[in-house]
């Protein structure tokens, strides 16, 4: 499988990145270059082995379903870009 | 300076140095020599004079584990209060976190001096160091050569003896990998032996923090000050850990060691076969039996891994928004301008492409074709794997195709860069313990032994490690260029 300049540009919109113009062939060929990299998976037939999505086939610990953190706002809008009473401050969505 | 861990812990406890006058010490090595390496991205001495003074303090009152004033340094990707984390990205290249790592707290909790932190490949993607926004690492041994990565800082340093010891992470190969070509001991532990709390997401199935130092004495003992269950990461295991540094004399007579034929063949340099061959036949002589073994699924790993890890790594990556913390844009016109302008101009090269890789295999309809048949492949291996642990303990292969490359040669080929990893990858595929152990030099390039061990298994590729470096000095050797040593 490979994918066209256009179709990358679809996939790089969903990515919220943006593809210059100059970019977008080298780009498009060196992606294609890793695509055909992992195209010898779509040779095999592996329906009957189920998908590994955790190296020791583990399921995830739970924990109860209480609260245990703390309010750390303070801390971790200290660290943003723009906040200011409070909330994270963005160019205006609705006009 | 070839000291190990418990020479300096033993100096220190004589009072022939303080932690202060060490610290000191390896302060003045970085300031001499880090310009030609640029191994480390931010210093901390302030800090790490202040730790040092405490450490002493410890040591005097006869309170002090081994890595009590021990001068280390942290890969540049786990997070740190009031010391920068910019896991070498123009994107956090300002960001301090406001807490730190389950590894940065245990490390801190040992005594140990925090020097710095290093450089790696932008979020610990790729395998050269040379995609990092501040700067190539170079190859203490070859200053034209690259020092291999993503942990590229880490194992620069601990090579050129600009820390003691170091951490690292490894995702396909970046502990193991740079640790080959720097001619240094690195482990990377089992998925879930070491927390992955404040360790910056790359690939979340993959991801493990691990050690890097000269030999497997000063691993075993930073990785017991690490290891062990984190309640805060959910993918922590509570498989109970060992004391791994006392285990290290225990003889390895009649160790089974499984070759995978499908690992030296003839794509091997024969060079690197050869080298490689004299280092088993010293394993050997320690009294392990070499067994010729198969892993049939070794070429399945490397398309499965490019299309798991940025499947993964396009995931984790959406949260740099520009608007909670990290690099945010001039004058954004509206929102969607915000997010795609944040991240285009914040991010490099090699992220971008892998975040487009990652996205395209987990879009709608091509998701099953991609990561689907990439987590069956994985399956696979994991088997495979298990097969050759019922028939062997430990299984031995190169770490690396051969020695590090030149600086710059093979940044205009993605693909060649990812073949690289050939060797490594499969082990994270799987989430089992791998070595790199020093086993020779190819010219004057050193070449790493990889070992790969079952589940929870460090303790047993620490030991036949320790062993093999009490018969041989590659572990000992440092490069010439910086120490004014023999190389």
């Amino acid at each position: 499988m490979s994918v066209t300049t256009s179709q990358l540009s679809e996939v790089a919109t969903l990515a919220r990145l943006q593809l210059e113009a100059e970019q977008a062939e080298p780009v498009t060929n060196a992606i294609n270059q890793i695509l055909s990299l992992v195209d010898q998976l779509h040779a095999l037939d592996l329906h009957a082995i189920a998908p590994m999505a955790h190296p020791r086939d583990e399921i995830q610990r739970l924990r109860a379903d209480v609260v245990t953190e703390t309010n750390q706002r303070e801390p971790f809008q200290a660290v943003a870009p723009a906040a200011e009473d409070g909330l994270y401050v963005v160019p205006p969505v609705i006009e | 300076m070839t000291a190990s861990i418990r020479s300096l812990a033993a100096d220190l406890r004589q009072g022939k140095t303080s932690a202060v006058e060490l610290t000191q010490e390896y302060l003045q090595r970085i300031a001499q020599f880090d310009d030609q390496l640029n191994s480390y991205i931010t210093l901390a001495p302030d800090r790490a004079l202040t730790q040092a003074q405490a450490a002493d303090e410890r040591i005097a009152n006869g309170d002090a584990s081994l890595l009590c004033g021990i001068p280390i340094a942290h890969k540049d990707l786990f997070c740190t209060r009031n010391l920068a984390t910019t896991c070498a990205s123009k994107m956090l290249a300002n960001f301090v976190s406001p807490y730190n790592a389950t590894v940065v707290e245990r490390i801190d909790a040992s005594g140990a001096v925090t020097l710095g932190k290093t450089n790696l490949d932008e979020f610990a993607m790729g395998s050269s160091n040379e995609n990092s926004f501040f700067g190539v690492v170079k190859n203490p041994w070859d200053l034209n050569c690259v020092p291999g990565g993503s942990s590229g800082g880490s194992a620069a340093a601990v090579a050129a003896e600009l820390c003691v010891a170091a951490t690292g992470t490894d995702t396909g190969g970046s502990i193991r990998q740079p640790a080959a070509f720097c001619g240094i001991t690195g482990l990377k532990p089992t998925y879930g032996r070491v927390s992955r709390l404040g360790m910056v997401a790359y690939a979340s199935s993959l991801d493990q923090g691990g050690v890097m130092a000269k030999s497997a004495d000063d691993c075993a003992i930073l990785l017991e000050a690490m290891a062990g269950f984190d309640p805060k990461d959910s993918t922590s295991s509570d498989h109970a850990t060992t004391h791994y540094s006392e285990q290290l004399n225990e003889s390895i007579a009649g160790l089974r060691i499984g070759i995978p034929r499908q690992y030296f063949n003839e794509q091997l340099d024969p060079k690197m076969t050869a080298l490689l061959q004299t280092a088993l036949v010293e394993l050997e002589k320690l009294g392990a039996q070499l067994i010729d073994i198969d892993l049939q699924q070794t070429a399945l790993a490397i398309p499965a891994y490019y299309i798991i890890a940025p499947a993964e790594a396009s995931t984790n990556l959406s949260r740099y928004d520009g608007v909670r913390y990290g690099y945010r844009c001039e004058n954004p016109t509206d929102l969607q301008d915000l997010y795609v302008r944040s991240r285009s101009e914040a991010f490099g090269e090699e992220v971008q492409r892998r975040i487009l890789v990652g996205t395209y295999s987990l879009s709608s309809g091509y998701y099953d074709a991609y990561y689907g048949q990439a987590q069956r492949a994985r399956r696979l291996i994991a088997e495979d794997f298990a097969k050759a642990f019922s028939q062997v303990d430990i299984i031995a292969s190169p770490t690396t195709p051969g020695p590090a490359f030149g600086l710059d040669s093979k940044t205009q080929d993605p693909v060649a860069m990812y073949l690289e990893d050939i060797y490594t990858l499969a082990v994270n595929l799987a989430g089992l313990p791998g070595l790199s152990m020093p086993a020779g030099f190819y010219d004057h390039r050193p070449v790493g032994l990889q070992l790969i061990g079952n589940h929870f298994d460090e303790a047993t590729l620490l030991r036949t490690a320790h062993q093999f470096q009490q018969t041989t000095d590659w572990h000992i050797r440092r490069p010439s260029l910086i120490s004014g040593g023999k190389a």
